[in-house]
């Protein structure tokens, strides 16, 4: 998937260099700051980018960095925001409905890895996209539980006067992402960073190293499961409802390119993939309505994502992200010379 | 550390990105959404997706109604602007596009917000904000609940009232024969059979759709299959052409009788096509005047509203419907006064006593937040509805169907309500 191995190897040594820590702390700072600066609809976004990172950063390291396309991660999320809704109407104890929705999400995400561990290519998108599919139908046939198309509202307790619920939605979406992409950074840095790239390359190759390919496969199928699980939770705590349009087959789409867009197998790409699934409908939405049509607005976000994709393909192959290495390897090699 | 910079860079323009500063100054009180000279009201409204049919006119011709009153002067000097979001029925967009019109755009009030699955989810986002949350365009029970959402007020009767009235007809007409049930799979559905069932007790089969599946094959094969001779449709307009058409395709003739919302005779004439024959004798319940009934004052003013302000588009029971809905919600401004805050509308629509182009009164009080209180039946016959019988009211429990004996009321001589 990412063609220019040269260029990876420059990227992770630089990488190396610099502590995650060293970027997530001042990132909390940061949206810590920003809480405070942004007026409500703002914050209800900031938050939304968030959770979305919770999610895109597990999809690329499965995607980019592991090499298993799938397109049913809006159903994972799904199996969370359905978990968490279920949790908080019994038992009203937030983090522990969290905690639970990662687990049974990470449960499901392993029968569906162990299924997608021996399936390849088209295979394995066919099987993840009936995943996708199925949600809407499990939540009209079990609709004493899921309670169909309407959904299921979430309870929640209401945060401390002194802050405005969006500036707490905030908080805990970024929280938690910033612990996602913490732990996700520190995994692929290590060992098993090496065996996702090392079977995603060359299966047989691998092998022979002694890698368990579908072990690591099962796996970071697992581990991007539990962090769309997490996501899904968040979105459920964002939006105080759950209902199967809030997952179609379209987020799995759009997840998919937002990463693509970003840049595969980077965190960095993820963080931009999630702003720009926020940026873009509000974007295309506010240029339907100067347009005048309404009507416009549900389908223009879709036509801009493809745009977008395509444009940012032709001039950057590798996603966003690979535009600023460019710059770097450009200025270095002039440095040389 | 250039990457550390790039991601707070990226951070930073994200949250910074098309911030258009929603300065909220000019307005004599406090009052989100008011100025000296203008209302904002907000609505969501499945402009396109599965109920879009029909449905997506109602919203256009509220503004309309609002276009017209503004070109006379407005309320209390104050000119009505009306924003219309797709929610594309889905619950999710309705989330989105709902906190982006309280939060972002600052409106006054959400008005004739459409559907029972997509207005229940914001329920709490409006409470929690002390947003009115006027007039659901739904029959859902849930907007009638005072004492846990006082500032939600419905406009449809609700699917209870209804399921009663159509049910004593049925009892009333086709004694003794098998009565099926077809609904959506929520509380527009639920709702809807419970009225039914409270006249006629249970039904020989019932069966649900769910928007997301445009299917309803296995559903109508079942009430055939359960040689049913009456059934009754809780349905969208797109999923009662479907189901008629669907029955027609299978052999199956029943008598159908459907719920107000999904009765309209033009948007099932449409949608069904060269099939539209299959509408005759369709039985249904409305309980404002009716599009094609030409002699009635309320749709001359309508009409003429429409060729002036709507683009003349083409005339049907949902552009009836959405002038309604602005006239009543123009009525509760008058009612209001000119201190216009949030509480003060909410306390004018408490007090009630509205009159209009309803067949029935609205039923609004302190301790009641429903909308109309009955309906009449309708009989399509050559592709136009046409009233029967007197209009009946009840309520959502146990009482009993009376008919309304009630006069009708003429719009006034310029069309726009005063302050009663």
């Amino acid at each position: 998937m990412v063609s220019a191995p040269k260029k990876v190897a420059i990227s992770r040594k630089k990488r190396q260099r610099i502590s995650p820590l060293l970027v997530v702390i001042p990132a909390a700072a940061l949206i810590l700051a920003l809480t405070y600066a942004l007026p409500p609809f703002r914050n209800y976004q900031l938050a939304t980018v968030g959770a979305y990172l919770c999610v895109t950063a597990g999809l690329t390291v499965l995607t980019g960095l592991n090499g298993q396309l799938s397109l049913g991660h809006g159903a994972l999320m799904a199996t969370g925001a359905y978990t968490l809704a279920l949790m908080q109407n019994r038992f009203n104890l937030l983090v522990a409905g969290i905690v639970v929705a990662v687990l049974v999400t990470t449960v499901v995400g392993a029968v569906i890895g162990l299924a997608a561990a021996r399936l390849r290519g088209p295979y394995l998108a066919g099987l993840t996209l009936a995943v996708a599919v199925v949600v809407p139908s499990i939540a009209s046939t079990f609709d004493e539980t899921f309670n169909s198309d309407q959904g299921l509202t979430v309870a929640l307790e209401p945060p401390p006067d002194a802050i405005t619920v969006e500036q707490w939605q905030a908080w805990v979406c970024w929280g938690a992402a910033l612990v996602t992409v913490l732990l996700l950074a520190y995994l692929i840095r290590g060992r098993f960073g090496r065996d996702l790239r090392a079977v995603r390359d060359d299966e047989t190759a691998a092998k022979l190293a002694g890698i368990g390919v579908a072990r690591t496969q099962v796996l970071a199928f697992v581990v991007s499961a539990a962090c769309a699980g997490l996501a899904g939770a968040l979105f459920a705590v964002l939006a105080q409802s759950v209902s199967p349009g809030a997952f179609p087959l379209t987020l799995s789409l759009f997840l998919l390119m937002a990463i693509v867009i970003g840049g595969l197998g980077r965190l960095v790409g993820a963080l931009i993939g999630a702003v720009l699934l926020v940026a873009l409908p509000s974007f295309a939405q506010s240029i339907a309505e100067s347009s005048g049509s309404v009507r416009l607005e549900g389908n223009l976000a879709l036509t801009f994502f493809g745009v977008v994709l395509v444009v940012v393909m032709l001039a950057a192959p590798g996603g966003l992200t690979s535009l600023t290495n460019l710059r770097i390897r450009r200025k270095s090699q002039k440095g040389r010379k | 550390m250039r990457r550390t910079a790039t991601v707070l860079a990226v951070v930073l323009l994200a949250a910074g990105c098309s911030s258009n500063g929603t300065s909220n100054s000019g307005s004599s009180s406090d009052t989100p959404g008011v100025t000296d000279t203008e209302i904002t009201v907000g609505t969501h409204m499945p402009l396109t997706g599965p109920a879009a049919a029909g449905y997506s006119k109602i919203a256009p011709a509220t503004k309309a109604y609002f276009d017209f009153v503004n070109a006379n002067g407005g309320v209390n000097g104050r000119k009505i602007t009306y924003k219309i979001m797709d929610d594309g029925y889905n619950p999710s967009n309705t989330q989105q596009v709902v906190r982006q019109m309280v939060l972002q755009d600052k409106v006054f009030a959400i008005l004739n917000g459409l559907g029972t699955p997509t207005h229940t989810g914001v329920l709490d986002f409006l409470k929690t904000n002390r947003v009115p949350d006027l007039f659901v365009a739904s029959g859902s029970r849930s907007w009638n609940q005072p004492d846990k959402y006082p500032g939600t007020f419905g406009f449809n009767p609700d699917y209870t009232v209804e399921g009663k009235i159509l049910g004593t007809y049925v009892k009333e007409t086709y004694p003794g024969k098998k009565v099926c049930f077809l609904g959506q799979d929520d509380d527009f559905g639920r709702d809807s059979l419970e009225g039914i069932e409270k006249i006629l007790g249970s039904v020989t089969a019932k069966q649900s759709y769910v928007t997301s599946n445009p299917n309803v094959g296995p559903q109508i094969g079942a009430l055939k299959a359960a040689a049913c001779d009456v059934v009754m449709l809780a349905t969208v307009p797109g999923f009662t052409a479907l189901s008629i058409g669907t029955a027609a395709k299978i052999g199956f003739k029943p008598q159908f009788v459907v719920s107000n919302v999904g009765s309209d005779p033009t948007t099932l004439t449409k949608t069904l096509g060269p099939a539209a024959g299959l509408l005759e004798g369709v039985v249904a319940a409305n309980y404002l005047p009716l599009a094609n009934d030409d002699a009635n004052p309320w749709i001359q003013l309508y009409k003429k509203v429409n060729s002036d302000y709507n683009g003349n588009a083409e005339f049907d029971n949902n552009i009836v419907y959405g002038m309604s809905v602005g006239y009543l919600f123009v009525q509760s401004l008058q009612a209001a006064g000119k201190d216009l805050t949030r509480d003060s509308l909410i306390a004018a629509v408490e007090k009630g006593g509205f009159t209009g182009p309803g067949l029935v009164p609205v039923r609004f009080s302190a301790k009641d937040h429903s909308g109309y209180a009955g309906e009449q039946l309708t009989k399509l016959t050559g592709g136009k509805a046409a009233y029967f019988g007197t209009a009946y009211q009840t309520d959502d429990g146990d009482g009993a169907v009376a008919a309304y004996t009630g006069t009708a009321v003429a719009p006034p001589q310029n069309g726009i309500p005063t302050a009663q």
